[in-house]
């Protein structure tokens, strides 16, 4: 899960004439701008350097212009880079001859388009099948395959179609299913849902997310809208005008945007729904392991806070507050804690969406206790602190004064892996 | 006072230089063809053993045998028995008017001269679109061929090989087959640069990318330049028909000559009607070919 695949190392590309030539003045740090009035060439792309990792979802965000699309056509070598490396499993890809290329793309890389990029002279089996025919396999097998990997998108049936007969998401599953079809491990999407309606867009998104639950497969995806990348990555690397701004897990992003240009970009999403709870939760709250009445609350005045979470070796079990417990000590002060003597409160999950445990955050006067699939006690989320990441201005102040505050648990907590399969709302039927 | 009179009579060579010039030029065009004449003749050999055979083949087969496979060939492109009853119909008003020989003599030209062109000019186009260096030498090449009078490039023809059926295929080859090639030529340029993009991302090598992508994307371009050539090769027959070639051209140049007007009359109609077959046919068959662009949903 945490192999790197692919490393691009300091890739530049300048369009133009002659890029070579010009290549001292980009290393001087010239901007864009300066670069295309003194030289007539378009800096591209500006020391660009990235991991990605194997079974990732790696999202490439920007705006257009911003050089997303022409730094996808370099991992498949669309585009010659002027300078710079792609490693993939080790080999340099701007090394391959023009053979070894073919074959690269053949079985190691495939690709899904914007505008689908789809054969319209072709059927769609004929165009799923498209990349077997170009591998060499024989007719019979492809169609085959081809008509599996149909009804894996959910087109079985469709097989005797023509491309401009179908709507805008089917032709975008036919380029998924083709593209799915190669048995490549790595998958470049180039913003492959921008052209679909909002609905279709968010069903094709919870597709892919199921398919990748079951394949794993290396997927670089890039889009121009924050919210899918949030959906779908579980990283996300910011391009600007050519040059990476940022590269982080996505909660990171949203919590810590590392210049003003990400903050901007940040700041209309929607992080009650973006958020989960384990990354603004806090961790690891003082928790009370006694047996009896008496011990409790023995450790709960030792304590600055007037409520604990109770926690055996059975994992978690309930919430206490001080002020019960000296009631039930005046009754009776050795009997044993029992269900009874625990606080009305409904723990919550860790991989839940924010917007999703807002009523009942809210609603308690007490922080609220995460407690994961295992029944293991992870921590707590008060009122404040979902109060103060919901507001729009919180992720910067709290980001220069308070270091301890939620945006740090990220860091903390491994187990953002599978957030983004809860996030999504459920809307495919 | 200097001598003005260079402003009001053109400063041009003297009738020795330029004799000289053409002197020179014919002179040694005509060595050329001495010495090479035969030598030329004879690799167009095969070509002219083909145009006889085929012009035989179509003259002494029955003509309702004729009339059926061309009925068949119109039916299996358009799928229309209203043009298959127009084409039938206007075969036998040919051939009731005594028109039949020559308009085989002229359909077999037409045929062998169509597909010279589209042999030679569908590769020639796809050179030129992958390459702007060939674009750019090939442009004025064929601008010449389009505007430069029939005639004027029939004389070295002539002087190259004489007078008779291949000088004519020469001259109506050059003359018709400047529209498959640029049409192949821009066809192929305007094919959606994603789609091949595609194609490149999925591995195909240069040969795949052109089999699979740009020459069934150029189609309906390539299919209306084929059919602008077959118009061209047809409006040739006239011209070509002076330096010998049969058909319905050489009545047509005698009702010229001796002002025959109701014979070159009928001898024109006969060209339009195998115009109007060719057109018709082969564009019906272009758009059925292309059907699975209309979909539902575009």
């Amino acid at each position: 899960m945490s192999n790197t695949l692919i490393e691009v190392k300091g890739l530049y590309k300048l369009f133009g004439s002659n890029p070579k030539a010009h290549m001292p003045l980009v290393h001087q740090g010239l901007g864009k701008d300066e670069i295309l009035a003194q030289t007539g060439h378009t800096l591209g792309l500006k020391d660009i350097n990235l991991s990605i990792k194997e079974g990732d979802i790696s999202v490439i965000m920007g705006l257009s212009g911003s050089g997303k699309s022409t730094l996808i056509r370099h991992f498949n070598r669309l585009i010659e880079p002027t300078e710079g490396q792609i490693l993939v499993g080790g080999t340099d890809v701007m090394s391959l001859a023009e053979k070894d290329l073919e074959q690269f793309r053949r079985h190691r890389m495939s690709m899904v388009f914007q505008r689908f990029g789809l054969l319209p002279h072709r059927t769609v089996l004929d165009n799923v099948s498209f990349g077997l025919t170009i591998q060499g396999i024989k007719k019979k097998e492809a169609n085959e395959r081809a008509i599996e990997w149909l009804e894996t998108v959910g087109l079985g049936g469709y097989e005797n179609q023509y491309p401009a007969q179908l709507s805008g998401g089917q032709q975008q599953r036919v380029g998924l299913a083709r593209a799915l079809a190669t048995n490549a491990d790595i998958l470049l999407m180039d913003e492959a849902f921008s052209a679909l309606d909002p609905l279709i867009r968010s069903e094709m998104q919870d597709q892919l997310v199921e398919l990748q639950e079951k394949l794993q497969k290396t997927i670089i995806f890039i889009t121009h809208d924050l919210d899918e990348a949030l959906r779908l990555g579980n990283n996300i690397a910011i391009l600007k005008d050519g040059e990476l701004v940022q590269d982080d897990k996505p909660e990171e992003i949203l919590l810590n945007p590392a210049t003003d240009y990400v903050e901007a970009f940040v700041r209309d999403v929607n992080r009650a729904r973006a958020l989960t709870v384990e990354t603004v939760m806090q961790p690891q709250e003082f928790r009370i392991t006694a047996t009896t009445i008496e011990e409790a609350l023995k450790q709960m005045r030792a304590h600055k806070d007037d409520y604990a979470y109770h926690v055996t070796d059975d994992g978690y079990q309930g919430m206490l507050s001080q002020e019960s417990l000296e009631e039930y000590y005046q009754e009776d002060k050795t009997a044993k804690l029992t269900e009874e003597h625990y606080e009305d409160l409904e723990p919550i999950a860790p991989d839940a969406a924010l917007e999703e445990i807002l009523p009942e955050t809210l609603a308690s006067d007490y922080p609220v206790p995460v407690v994961d699939e295992e029944g293991e006690f992870m921590g707590s989320l008060s009122r404040d602190a979902l109060a103060e990441v919901l507001s729009p201005e919180a992720s910067s102040e709290e980001a220069n004064t308070d270091k301890s505050a939620p945006s740090e648990e990220g860091s903390e907590t491994p187990a953002e892996k599978d957030e983004s399969k809860v996030k999504q709302p459920t809307t495919s039927a | 006072m200097a001598d003005a009179s260079w402003l009001t009579s053109f400063p041009q060579l003297s009738r020795m230089e330029l004799l000289t010039i053409r002197k020179t030029l014919d002179g040694a065009y005509k060595a050329f063809s001495r010495e090479y004449g035969d030598a030329i003749e004879s690799i167009f050999h095969p070509i002219l053993a083909f145009l006889v055979w085929f012009e035989k083949l179509l003259i002494n087969t029955p003509w309702p045998i004729i009339i059926l496979v061309i009925g068949a060939i119109v039916y299996f492109a358009s799928r229309s028995w209203k043009l298959l009853t127009g084409v039938v119909i206007a075969l036998l008003l040919v051939g009731f008017f005594g028109m039949w020989e020559d308009t085989m003599s002229t359909l077999s030209m037409i045929t062998v001269c169509t597909l010279i062109s589209i042999v030679l000019g569908i590769p020639i186009g796809i050179g030129m679109a992958r390459s702007d260096r060939f674009q750019k030498v090939m442009m004025p090449i064929l601008d010449v061929m389009q505007t430069m009078p029939a005639f004027v490039y029939l004389i070295p023809v002539v002087m190259l090989l004489g007078i008779g059926k291949i000088p004519g295929l020469i001259s109506v080859v050059i003359y018709a087959i400047p529209p498959v090639i640029r049409l192949t030529n821009l066809g192929i340029r305007l094919v959606d640069s994603e789609v091949l993009e595609a194609a490149t991302a999925f591995g195909a090598n240069g040969r795949q990318r052109l089999f699979n992508v740009q020459i069934p994307l150029a189609m309906p371009n390539i299919m209306a330049g084929i059919n602008q050539t077959i118009m061209m090769a047809l409006a040739m027959v006239v011209v070509a028909s002076m330096i010998g070639v049969k058909g319905l051209g050489q009545p047509v140049l005698k009702s010229i000559q001796n002002q025959y007007f109701t014979l070159g009359l009928f001898n024109g109609l006969a060209i339009v009607a195998l115009a109007i077959i060719f057109d018709r046919v082969s564009q019906a068959y272009a758009k059925r070919s292309q059907k699975h662009m209309k979909g539902a949903h575009s």
